[in-house]
């Protein structure tokens, strides 16, 4: 600090941040913070019906404990759909990932053929919406409509259904990794162009194949940009809403509670209890907050472990 | 061999869509799917005769909630990434975290309650409860943090101060001006996260005027559900519904700062 500062350009300087902070604290408290608060508050309440619930006092909002809670975490049906959400990650992420990385390696390597077309093409349904990739992959799996099922039953096969039973788990998940191989392929591009070409050098002099040089060198190398992608693609798994909202009434197979946050809808605004699908959404809110931090923990020991 | 393969499976849909839109009801279920219909202007004008054009204003709705909500946030996201990035001050780190989990929070545990405390408000069903939950983006605000620390450099801000700059001055007259390649990638980010967005105005609206288009043609697939001639116009509003968004990424496309995704940013 070379700089005379006077007493209240310092103290401008000590203030300045908490004004500039102001705006997005106070509308973090209103949209993030106080609807937190609220559904933690609601998942405690209940109505308690006098008689036959009629009049003007028969409803009326009591505390309810815990009650909530026991009856979300005993539901066959979020226990169902904790299940069903998992089958689908289990497709979907290792599908995406797997296809993300290896494109980007594709790219990465010289003299690549329509590299750049390529690139945008792949990148390309990231700007579709996931409500509008469900409408369309839908029409495709319909058989009246779809030119795969045209093409098997003129070569005489009938072809898979994939809208009904356990086609379902991989329409669906086909329709996200649709969505979401192209951007993480261009995560993983981006940080595969930051390894300095000098690496590659000296491995290429010692004979090394690309192969070689992608599996040892590459995929180390990009491993932190794996680590952010996969616990992106594993949060978006536990709140997939809108795909299966979009080929429910295609089907006959996906219910209304495919999903925990299709149930939670379904309870606050088809059924109208509130205080339920609160409770649930604070369940789904802790599960996914702990499947972070645990997962990071992980990932830190890991490299931790690694360094030393 | 293998990349194109993966193109083509990513073009195939939007072909497809393409090609669907120009088939008339009866021509969809019955001729080759990529052989081109008869039929698109006449879907073109069903679309928009129906229901006095509301499809048009879905599509403006959309562009309302996106551009408007991602300037206010790109604006936000910059002002507190730069405070958090170049200030040292008490609570610094506390704030960035309780920040980061918002990231984390389910957005049916965020509208749910919002929807209630709206309806509370008054404003449930209106223009502002789309667009007043999405300006924060905490997201936002972790990649303009991570630019500002890396496009800022210290002496820069030092020399400013030492000739007199009042500390918002500085922030509006040198910050600022370094961090636009940054706040573009985050205006970017957060209009095609609000265009997007199905859950918070499926949540929010009841009257269909003020739908944006994801909204919108669901509610025109699930009615197209009992009236298959509805099908047709579905088809149409989703091919156009993606030619802005489409039309947005390849213009913009030298704007893209995917690095900062990664966390490698080149200064």
């Amino acid at each position: 600090m070379a700089a005379p500062a006077s007493p209240s350009t310092r103290q401008a300087r000590r203030l300045a941040p908490y004004g500039f902070l102001a705006p997005a604290t106070i509308l973090f408290a209103l949209f993030f913070a106080l609807p937190i608060g609220y559904a933690i508050y609601l998942s405690f309440r209940a109505v308690h019906v006098k008689g036959l619930g009629l009049g003007s006092h028969a409803r009326t909002e009591v505390w309810a404990g815990f009650s909530n809670y026991t009856s979300a975490l005993t539901d066959p049906e979020l226990l169902g759909g904790a299940g069903r959400t998992l089958i689908y990650g289990g497709l979907l992420v290792p599908a995406m990932l797997g296809a993300a990385l290896f494109f980007a390696l594709l790219l990465d390597t010289p003299r690549i053929r329509l590299g750049a077309f390529s690139r945008l093409a792949i990148f390309l349904p990231y700007a579709v919406p996931g409500i509008v990739a469900s409408l369309l992959w839908g029409f495709l799996y319909l058989p009246t409509v779809s030119p795969g099922y045209f093409l098997l039953t003129k070569a005489g096969m009938s072809g898979p259904d994939l809208l009904h039973g356990n086609g379902l788990y991989v329409a669906l998940a086909n329709i996200a990794v649709w969505g979401g191989t192209g951007f993480n392929m261009i995560v993983i591009y981006t940080s595969l162009r930051a390894i300095p070409a000098e690496l590659y050098e000296a491995a290429r002099l010692d004979g090394c194949s690309e192969l070689q040089i992608a599996l040892r060198i590459k995929i180390p190398m990009v491993a932190p940009s794996l680590v952010l992608t996969f616990f992106f693609s594993m949060i978006a798994t536990l709140q997939v809403f809108s795909e299966p909202m979009t080929l429910k009434p295609m089907t006959n197979s996906l219910s209304s509670t495919w999903s925990p946050l299709m149930k939670v809808y379904r309870d606050a605004f088809i059924q109208g209890d509130i205080y339920s699908a609160a409770a649930t959404s604070v369940v789904i809110a802790a599960a996914t907050l702990v499947l972070s931090f645990g997962f990071l923990k992980l990932v830190n020991k890991r490299t931790a472990g690694g360094e030393s | 061999m293998v990349l194109l393969l993966g193109a083509v499976y990513c073009l195939i849909p939007i072909l497809w869509v393409v090609m669907a839109s120009t088939k008339s009801s009866r021509e969809l279920f019955s001729t080759f799917t990529f052989s081109p219909g008869t039929g698109f202007l006449d879907n073109l004008s069903e679309l928009s005769a129906y229901r006095d054009g509301v499809y048009w204003q879905w599509l403006a709705n959309s562009a309302l909630y996106a551009g408007l909500g991602a300037l206010l946030s790109a604006a936000l996201s910059g002002v507190t990434g730069y405070a958090l990035a170049k200030y040292r001050f008490r609570g610094r780190n506390a704030l960035f975290n309780i920040l980061l989990a918002g990231v984390l929070m389910p957005p049916i545990t965020l509208a749910v309650p919002q929807y209630l405390l709206m309806a509370k408000a008054g404003l449930a069903d209106s223009y502002w409860s789309v667009l007043l939950p999405s300006i924060v983006s905490p997201y936002g605000i972790y990649l303009a943090r991570i630019y500002a620390a890396a496009a800022i450099p210290d002496e820069v801000v030092e020399a400013a101060r030492v000739d007199g700059a009042r500390e918002f001055r500085l922030f509006r007259s040198v910050a600022l001006p370094m961090m636009v390649p940054g706040l573009v990638t985050v205006f970017l980010f957060q209009f095609v996260a609000i265009w997007n967005n199905f859950l918070l105005p499926y949540i929010m609206l009841g009257d269909d005027r003020k739908f944006p288009v994801t909204v919108g043609l669901y509610s025109l697939l699930q009615q197209g559900a009992n009236a298959p001639a509805l099908y047709t116009l579905v088809i149409t509003g989703a091919l156009l519904s993606i030619i802005p968004l489409i039309a947005l990424f390849l213009g913009l496309q030298r704007y893209w700062r995917i690095d900062l995704l990664s966390g490698a940013v080149k200064s």
